[in-house]
């Protein structure tokens, strides 16, 4: 390749640098964002112009197809859809980087140096369990499967065998150099991917989106090493290192080591929350209307508002706003307390909640907001159920013990906006609910939301 | 380039990686992790290369296909992380007089 060509790269490896750095800073992000997007088009400009590249306006066509599939998906995707939005393009990701080595193992097959043949063999392998574990992940968030952790008898034997005989067939494929060996090799891998991913339960997927992004990154970078290229091998290298540091960072806000996120359904601890069943005959929980709630509210010193995931679903951070203004223009304070994975990912609810412009000083974070709750009257959880169990803090065999909570059960007052009593994603059951100073107010969070604010105002 | 050149490369940008992001905010996690997840849709280049250079049917079938899913991962991914961070535009830190505003109010 030509100096120009190479120059151009090491520009775009900048950029992607410079993108990370911003990203992680407020202020930067969009920028960053959009630095590493230039750079990215600069690579891809500069490879499309070299010369004497063959079947050029057929690659112009994938493209095109490429952007004409993926533009309006990110364009029309609801805020709320956003997790698995990631897992797509991380999925093709994953899958674009094991076809290119593929492809490049076709061609070169008997040329290629052991070394070359190795880093072929991981990307087929790390590159398809991205692919298919990305899927499975996709399909658990959209809720085309259960959210729950599948468990089949043996399943960790049953993973392990698949994934030493996909490493062994990749063994095996080095010195044989032989395609149909690769394929087999990636096919199983595919398959790995998925008994992965099966058994993670709901409210660790995003931590595992974080994980199979990073594993991309070292297909690609593995990528690079095949076909000599740099700035894959930068790019890739970057990812892998910055997405396992950002998966060990996520996990860690959810109070999980890496490995309980992992192989925590494995050794069967999730099995005992999970498939324990909602018994309500015997337990009484109490529900309100609307103008009893109102009354409660609008007569409180201090408010604090847990949204979850069922906020995001019914779009009602504007309804919800709408409330807070009308109870602090009463003189009531409010605050919103948000805990790192309220909604479906790490940082998703301060996504949702900007959308609905409400200020920065209302927000607070986990830590800012626990010491707070013993002062609060009432905690109102709007479609929230995990992020607050206080079996996280006080029942050791529960599977989503150790996680940090939101301790809303030192209010005085809980009320909880839900559909129904079912449990949250992760499938666990809440004694919250049953709870003496517990309310439930039943429906959709918007609707809700919206009942409340019209009893609020004709207080 | 030869073996040594390509591990020192991959061996600093593992060090480039984790330094860079090493003070991220909970904030910032999703979007972070979208933007990283658009980056390695540089692979896009590596699919080009390969396809530039398909002989036969099957190699061309395969860079095609990689060339649309590369490029479904970089172009979705910068527009769905843009999507995101617009929604953190023209928020300003909290201002000083906001503070003092607040906490004379009680």
């Amino acid at each position: 390749m030509s100096t120009p060509v190479l120059f151009a790269y090491w520009v775009t490896a900048l950029c992607f640098i410079l993108a990370l750095k911003g990203l992680s800073s407020p202020k930067h992000a969009r920028y960053g964002n959009l630095i590493g997007a230039f750079g990215a088009a600069l690579a891809v400009i500069v490879t499309l112009c070299l010369h004497g590249l063959g079947h050029r306006w057929l690659i112009i066509v994938a493209i095109v197809i490429g952007s004409l599939l993926a533009v309006p998906a990110a364009r029309m995707v609801k805020m709320t859809a956003i997790p698995q939005m990631v897992a797509i393009f991380n999925g093709v990701g994953g899958g674009a980087a094991a076809l290119v080595s593929l492809t490049e193992f076709v061609k070169l097959h008997d040329t290629d140096t052991n070394a070359a043949a190795s880093a072929v063999v991981f990307t087929a392998i790390v590159g398809s369990v991205s692919f298919s574990g990305s899927m499975i992940t996709f399909a658990k968030l959209q809720e085309l499967m259960t959210g729950r952790p599948i468990l089949v008898p043996g399943a960790r034997y049953v993973t392990s065998a698949v994934g030493l005989a996909a490493l062994g067939l990749g063994i095996a494929t080095v010195p044989a150099s032989s395609v149909p060996l690769l394929v087999a090799c990636a096919l199983l891998s595919l398959v790995l991917g998925v008994l992965f991913v099966l058994p993670v339960g709901g409210a660790d997927v995003p931590v595992v989106i974080s994980l199979l992004n990073a594993f991309t990154g070292l297909t690609v970078a593995a990528s690079g090493y095949v076909l000599d290229n740099t700035l894959l091998i930068v790019a890739g290298t970057l990812v892998g290192a910055s997405g396992t540091l950002l998966t060990q960072l996520m996990a860690k806000a959810m109070g999980r080591p890496i490995t309980g996120v992992l192989f925590g359904a494995f050794k069967g601890v999730s099995t005992a929350g999970s498939t324990a069943e909602v018994t309500t005959g015997d337990r009484a929980v109490r529900s309100a209307g609307a103008e009893d709630l109102a009354i409660l509210l609008a007569y409180a010193r201090k408010v604090a508002i847990v949204p979850g995931y069922g906020l995001a679903v019914a779009q009602a951070q504007h309804t919800a706003r709408e409330l807070v203004d009308l109870l602090e223009s009463r003189g009531v304070q409010v605050f919103y307390a948000i805990h790192p994975v309220a909604g479906r990912m790490p940082g998703h609810m301060n996504v949702l909640l900007a959308e609905a412009n409400v200020p920065y000083e209302q927000l607070k974070e986990m830590d800012e907001a626990n010491p707070e709750f013993s002062s609060t009257d009432v905690a109102v959880v709007v479609g929230a159920n995990d992020v607050v169990n206080p079996a996280a803090r006080d029942q050791a065999g529960s599977p989503i013990y150790g996680m940090p909570i939101l301790n809303v059960d030192e209010a005085a007052n809980v009320v909880f906006m839900k559909r129904s009593l079912r449990p949250g994603f992760a499938g666990i059951d809440n004694a919250l609910l049953y709870h003496p100073k517990t309310t439930l107010f039943f429906g959709d969070a918007k609707d809700s939301l919206s009942k409340l604010v019209a009893a609020v105002k004709s207080l | 380039m030869n073996n040594i050149g390509l591990l020192t490369i991959f061996m600093l940008s593992v060090f480039v990686g984790f330094e860079v992001i090493s003070k991220v905010s909970t904030i910032l996690h999703t979007p972070l992790m979208s933007g990283a997840n658009a980056i390695h849709g540089v692979i896009l280049v590596g699919a080009i290369l390969i396809t530039g250079e398909a002989q036969g049917a099957v190699q061309l079938t395969l860079g095609f296909i990689a060339v649309v899913l590369a490029t479904a991962n970089m172009v979705g991914g910068f527009v769905v992380t843009d999507r995101m961070l617009e929604m953190f535009k023209g928020r300003k830190p909290t201002p000083a007089s906001d503070v003092v505003q607040n906490g004379g109010a009680k």
